[in-house]
């Protein structure tokens, strides 16, 4: 991660990452705590984890990130209560003393403890409150019905009974009779329940009801407008006033247990009107009542809670700090004598100062009587990588990184890629209009660096803001590529002086470059303004753009080659030099070396040699004659010396290196400890080592498959020097691509809508030309420029010499507990 | 339309069969269990678990853990991601899912009603209902007092419905005719489910049959063993048995006629599958008969992730993870109880 280190940096040398060294602390038991707390606010080591064969829980600081999850689970609680009261930890924590970890459990126990128990009685007087307020509702929404209710029942009885006694008849069912018989002598006993049902169950409810007393029931259902709080969930829901009539003690119990089953709440209720009114001022008086209290133990919550907010942030830092370093000691081994810890680390050997002065400083405030002891180790072990970037670089080591981790000490293609990245994406969006959009569009993200840093944005702002000096660059090359091309919203302006080129009549129109004469010196600066527009200016800037391409990538492609040269050298690999490096950089440059060459001749001369012709016929017919074809003197001599060179490269590549390893390994079985070329990538501990031998123990060696290996790779290499250069077209299919999409936007869409002369059709047309414009050209082509320039980037030029087979270097800080935030 | 899924399968069942195997990876491995049996207390458990899928339901717990709070927790895991599958399944698969809880549904009728029977608060046994078979009116259940009402009140509306025909009297209930009507169900249940299961045919059915059969082979022998030595009478016995599977219809009526666990062993020693499984026991020992089974089935559900585009690996998933609940809550009594030595007695690994 490339954390911005303010401006003080060493001098940076990002080609090879920093040398680093495995260290051993060896620190006293006391001291453990705060030497790594030092360590972490240092931020320069990797600890290795000692106890990888030991659980979590078995290792020695078990207990004590446990405590520390206990402490964040504290804290989770009181976050929890303080979103439910509205309020937010503030920001601005209040700068205290530095708390011990001990305390901080004790008061954020006692805490906890405290706020437990004022939400239970906050609870518990909320929920009597709301039982109270669903009881005044009952009461009053069954006053209401009760009367009219029990009028239509003594009704109903009195039609019965009027039923019965008028008619007699045969059709009287039988069993109506009985009923209403039974009915009249248990009218006594008949009783009634009331109470608040949630109104999704209610049919279900009613339906029970129904079927458990066959139907022996009166049940009358009101719904309440507003959802009422259930005392027992403490959820708002909408519910429904009802009220059982039933006859019987068994259809009781059973009614009192549906209740029950349902969630029923259920209230008692007084038929008297009377004694109705009472109960209802009584129970409005209680509600008031309790609504004070309530309010004042809210008041006395929201308090508590506001001075664990002030410091909320701060237990925060340090129980993660807490947790983080116990993570670490638990890494550390236990000395035998259980006194001191032992820890492996991996640091940069400028840090190593640093590293002392902390663990002095460490031993110091802990008053320990002994200090820790550092000590440098040897190892074969491969160190991690390590690049000291700062916020200009570490967009572009990014890059590199998405596509591998550079090996230890390897060259890094991310020096390069500063330059040439943004290069080739100019070389694709060349255009000055839409680069200087570019560069105002990152201005604004560079200028409010420092806001936008510390606040959180969206997963695509974030990018965006991450890579904005990427941008920046990016939108300078864009503007310098824009002056080449010459285009500004794809119109050609004549900013470096007149066109060299003027008509040699009146009868020649725009259309046609034929009429065209030369008249003054050649325009100074890109490409000249007259051709734009005119018939040929297609196949003009095609063919321009073409052996650009193949220019560039030539270039790239040999400094990938060199900086292999430069890798193998830097780990000693004559080896590589002489059979990889040599031979390929005569391939290359054989084919597509000597076809830059004649680019340029071209050029130059101004010959109407057909390169295609010639590079196809070099291998076809070599002997053939050349010409129209011929470019220089001698041309067919040097052709077949190149065409033998690059024929003699390709066993030179494939067959020597396999076969000299094989020797090497052999003679280092014979222990003859001097070999004139040394195969280890890590000489730098070789010495260390030299006794145990050579290499990072790989004593088995399989001709076979170093053979194979070695075929792919000169196979890969022969075949992807002409797949290669091919890919670097990809320059001038995208700037084609792009430059014929703005001027199709401009002409189709600004120029059509200004020949209409009518204001609505021009504002419309603008409209549609800018969201054009920003839309597809400055934001999907910017992307897929990118994309491109990233793939020759990662395939094109890196498949040249970089492994990227390392691992990075993640140091223990604290500096990251900041950042990640949840 | 056998062999053909793999052209129409993904257009319903590809999101959530990804997503089911997803799951399926996030199942405890054998060195999470190795780690788990070596705790001490219920706390390490936590700790290791919170490095597991089941971290985020259990880090908000406070410290004094206890067995029935990690069960409960990771239980609710299962269900919300039931729950999820559950809702973006369209039919078929929908109705297949549904299918899963049905299982669970008996089991909670039961254990509510013999709760009742046995006068305990209808709070307390709901508390205890697995939450997967869950329905609405279900509290309402200890309102019945005979298996008429029972069906009558409740049960008419719940899926379980077309699985009562079969044992509606009006006796009231007792223990022994509660546990007949768990197995009548259960036998309907499973022979319904069977048949939806063939009906959606292909690979599903093919799997299914298997993990189903083997479901119903497993039921005929538990039948058997704790009806021996019970006043069941063998034709009543013979009708619990589901009519499918690898015993039906002559292995089962040689089980119907068994008086010792030896006698079953005979029986289902002659069918190969379940050799295996018996050869482990010793004679007269029906202990270890459910956790040869389970392995037995775990193996067989871990076989029908081999497979692809069916619905057996819903099946299958759900299983495996109650099994692994099932470890977990074993595990973790084991260490509240301090009988760590037995820890390995009832854990089936699933690997």
């Amino acid at each position: 991660m490339g954390d911005s280190r303010g401006g003080c940096c060493p001098p940076m040398d990002l080609f090879r990452s920093e040398p680093m060294q495995l260290v051993q602390l060896i620190i006293p038991m006391e001291s453990a705590r705060l030497t790594v707390a030092y360590l972490g606010d240092l931020g320069l080591l990797q600890f290795k984890d000692l106890n990888s064969e030991k659980s979590p829980f078995q290792r020695t600081y078990a207990g004590q990130i446990k405590k520390c999850g206990e402490m964040a689970r504290t804290l989770r609680f009181f976050k929890e209560q303080m979103l439910k009261a509205g309020l937010s930890p503030s920001a601005t924590s209040v700068a205290q003393t530095d708390i011990d970890v001990d305390d901080l459990e004790v008061k954020l126990g006692e805490l906890e403890a405290e706020l437990i128990e004022m939400n239970a009685n906050g609870e518990k007087l909320q929920r009597s409150y709301n039982e109270l307020v669903e009881y005044k509702i009952v009461l009053k929404k069954a006053g209401d019905f009760f009367p009219s209710a029990q009028q239509s029942a003594t009704a109903q009885r009195r039609e019965m009974e009027s039923n019965q006694m008028g008619e007699e008849s045969i059709e009287t069912p039988l069993l109506q009779e009985q009923e209403t018989s039974t009915d009249l002598s248990k009218q006594v006993k008949l009783g009634f329940i009331t109470g608040l049902v949630p109104r999704g169950k209610s049919m279900v409810f009613e339906r029970i009801l129904f079927r458990a007393t066959r139907g022996n029931l009166f049940l009358k259902q009101v719904p309440i407008e507003a959802p009422v709080t259930d005392p027992v969930s403490g959820e708002k829901m909408e519910k429904n006033v009802f009220t059982v009539f039933y006859s019987g003690e068994r259809a009781k119990n059973k009614i009192l247990k549906i209740c029950d089953a349902f969630g029923a709440n259920r209230y008692p209720f007084s038929e008297d009107r009377g004694k109705q009114a009472v109960m209802i001022s009584e129970v409005s008086g209680k509600i008031s009542d309790l609504k004070s209290t309530i309010d004042a133990g809210k008041l006395h919550q929201d308090h508590l809670l506001r001075t664990i907010g002030d410091q909320f942030e701060q237990w925060n830092l340090k129980v993660k700090k807490e947790k983080l370093i116990h993570h670490t000691l638990n890494m550390l081994s236990l000395d035998v004598t259980k006194k001191c810890l032992v820890a492996e680390a991996w640091s940069p050997v400028f840090a190593k100062k640093q590293i002392q002065e902390a663990l002095q400083r460490a031993s110091v405030d802990s008053n320990s009587q002994v200090g820790a002891i550092l000590q440098v180790l040897h190892t074969r072990e491969l160190p991690p990588t390590y690049f000291r970037t700062n916020k200009f670089t570490a967009a572009f080591q990014e890059i590199v990184d998405a596509y591998g981790v550079a090996k230890y000490q390897e060259a890094n293609p991310g020096v390069y890629t500063i330059v040439t990245f943004p290069f080739l994406f100019a070389v694709m969006f060349g255009d000055w209009g839409h680069g200087i959009c570019l560069l105002l569009a990152t201005l604004i993200l560079i200028v409010r660096e420092k806001k936008l840093s510390s606040q959180k944005l969206g997963d695509i702002t974030e990018m965006t803001f991450g890579g904005r000096y990427v941008i920046l660059m990016m939108s300078l090359f864009s503007i310098y590529a824009g002056f080449v091309y010459n285009e500004c919203f794809s119109v050609a302006l004549d900013l470096f002086g007149p066109s060299a080129y003027a008509c040699r009549d009146l009868s020649c129109r725009d259309a046609y470059s034929i009429g065209l004469i030369k008249v003054r010196n050649t325009y100074p600066f890109g490409v000249d303004p007259a051709w734009h527009g005119s018939r040929t200016e297609l196949p003009f800037l095609n063919s321009l753009k073409m052996k650009m391409s193949i220019l560039l990538g030539v270039a790239q492609m040999n400094l990938g080659i060199i900086l292999s040269y430069c890798n193998a050298t830097f780990f000693g690999n004559c080896l590589n030099i002489w059979f990889q490096f040599i031979p390929q950089m005569i391939f290359l440059n054989s084919l597509f070396g000597y076809l830059s060459l004649l680019i340029i001749l071209k050029w130059f001369t101004g010959s109407q040699a057909d390169l295609y012709h010639i590079m196809i016929y070099m291998f076809l017919s070599p002997t053939d004659e050349l010409g129209d074809n011929q470019l220089f003197q001698g041309q067919k001599t040097v052709q077949h010396v190149l065409l033998l060179l690059a024929l003699v490269s390709v066993p030179w590549m494939l067959l020597p290196k396999p076969f000299l390893l094989k020797r090497q390994h052999e003679n280092r079985q014979r222990g003859q400890s001097c070999t004139p070329v040394q195969v280890t990538d890590d000489t730098l501990h070789s010495e260390a080592n030299h006794s145990h031998g050579h290499g990072h123990g790989h004593e088995e060696f399989e001709f076979g498959e170093v053979f194979v290996h070695q075929l792919i790779h000169t196979i890969e290499f022969v075949l992807g020097a002409v797949s290669n250069t091919a890919s670097y077209l990809r320059l001038w299919a995208l700037s084609l691509a792009h430059s014929q999409l703005s001027i199709v936007f401009y002409e189709k869409v600004l120029l059509l809508a200004w020949g209409y002369d009518n204001i609505v059709i021009l504002v419309v047309g603008i409209i549609i030309f800018i969201f054009a414009t920003v839309g597809v050209l400055l934001i999907m082509e910017t992307l897929s420029a990118f994309l491109h320039a990233l793939r020759l980037h990662w395939v094109e030029f890196q498949n040249k010499f970089y492994e990227g087979d390392g691992y990075k270097f993640y140091s223990f800080s604290f500096a990251l507990i900041h950042d990640e935030g949840d | 339309m056998y062999g053909f899924e793999a052209m129409t399968f993904n257009i319903h069942g590809g999101y959530l069969e990804a997503i089911v195997r997803g799951h399926r990876a996030g199942l405890l491995t054998p060195a999470d269990y190795n780690n788990l049996c070596q705790c001490e207390t219920l706390d390490d458990i936590k700790m290791h678990l919170s490095a597991t899928e089941y971290g985020p339901y259990l880090q908000n717990e406070p410290s004094p853990l206890h067995t029935t709070t990690i069960v409960e927790k990771c239980t609710l895991k299962l269900v919300d991601e039931y729950k999820h599958m559950l809702c973006q399944a369209t039919e078929p698969l929908s109705t297949f899912l549904e299918y899963i809880t049905y299982g669970h549904m008996i089991d909670n009728v039961v254990l509510i009603v013999t709760g009742t029977l046995h006068e305990r608060d209808v709070q307390e046994l709901l508390e205890k209902c697995h939450p997967l078979g869950m329905f609405d009116s279900i509290a309402t259940l200890a309102v019945a007092q005979n298996m008429r009402e029972l069906y009558r009140l409740v049960l008419v509306d719940t899926p379980l419905a077309p699985y009562f025909s079969e044992c509606i009297t009006s006796e009231d209930l007792d223990d022994m005719n509660i546990e007949i009507m768990r197995n009548t169900l259960y036998k309907a249940y499973l022979e319904d489910f069977y048949k939806f299961c063939q009906k959606l045919g292909g690979a599903t059915a093919e799997i299914m049959s298997d993990l189903l059969a083997f479901e119903a082979d497993r039921r005929a022998v538990n039948i058997t063993i704790n009806s021996i030595g019970t006043e069941l009478t063998r034709d009543d016995r013979r009708k619990l048995y589901s009519n499918f599977g690898l015993l039906y219809p002559y292995g089962h009526e040689e089980l119907a006629v068994c008086e010792d666990i030896d006698q079953v062993r005979g029986t289902m020693e002659k069918y190969p599958p379940y050799q295996s499984i018996f050869s482990k026991l010793s004679y007269g020992e029906s202990q270890m008969l459910d956790k040869a089974f389970y392995e037995e089935e775990v193996k067989r559900l871990c076989l029908a992730f081999e497979q692809q585009f069916h619905y057996g690996v819903f099946f299958a998933y759900m299983r495996l993870r109650e099994q692994e609940i099932r470890n977990l809550m074993w595990i973790s009594e084991c260490v509240a109880q301090n009988q760590k030595s037995r820890v390995h007695d009832s854990v089936v690994f699933i690997f």
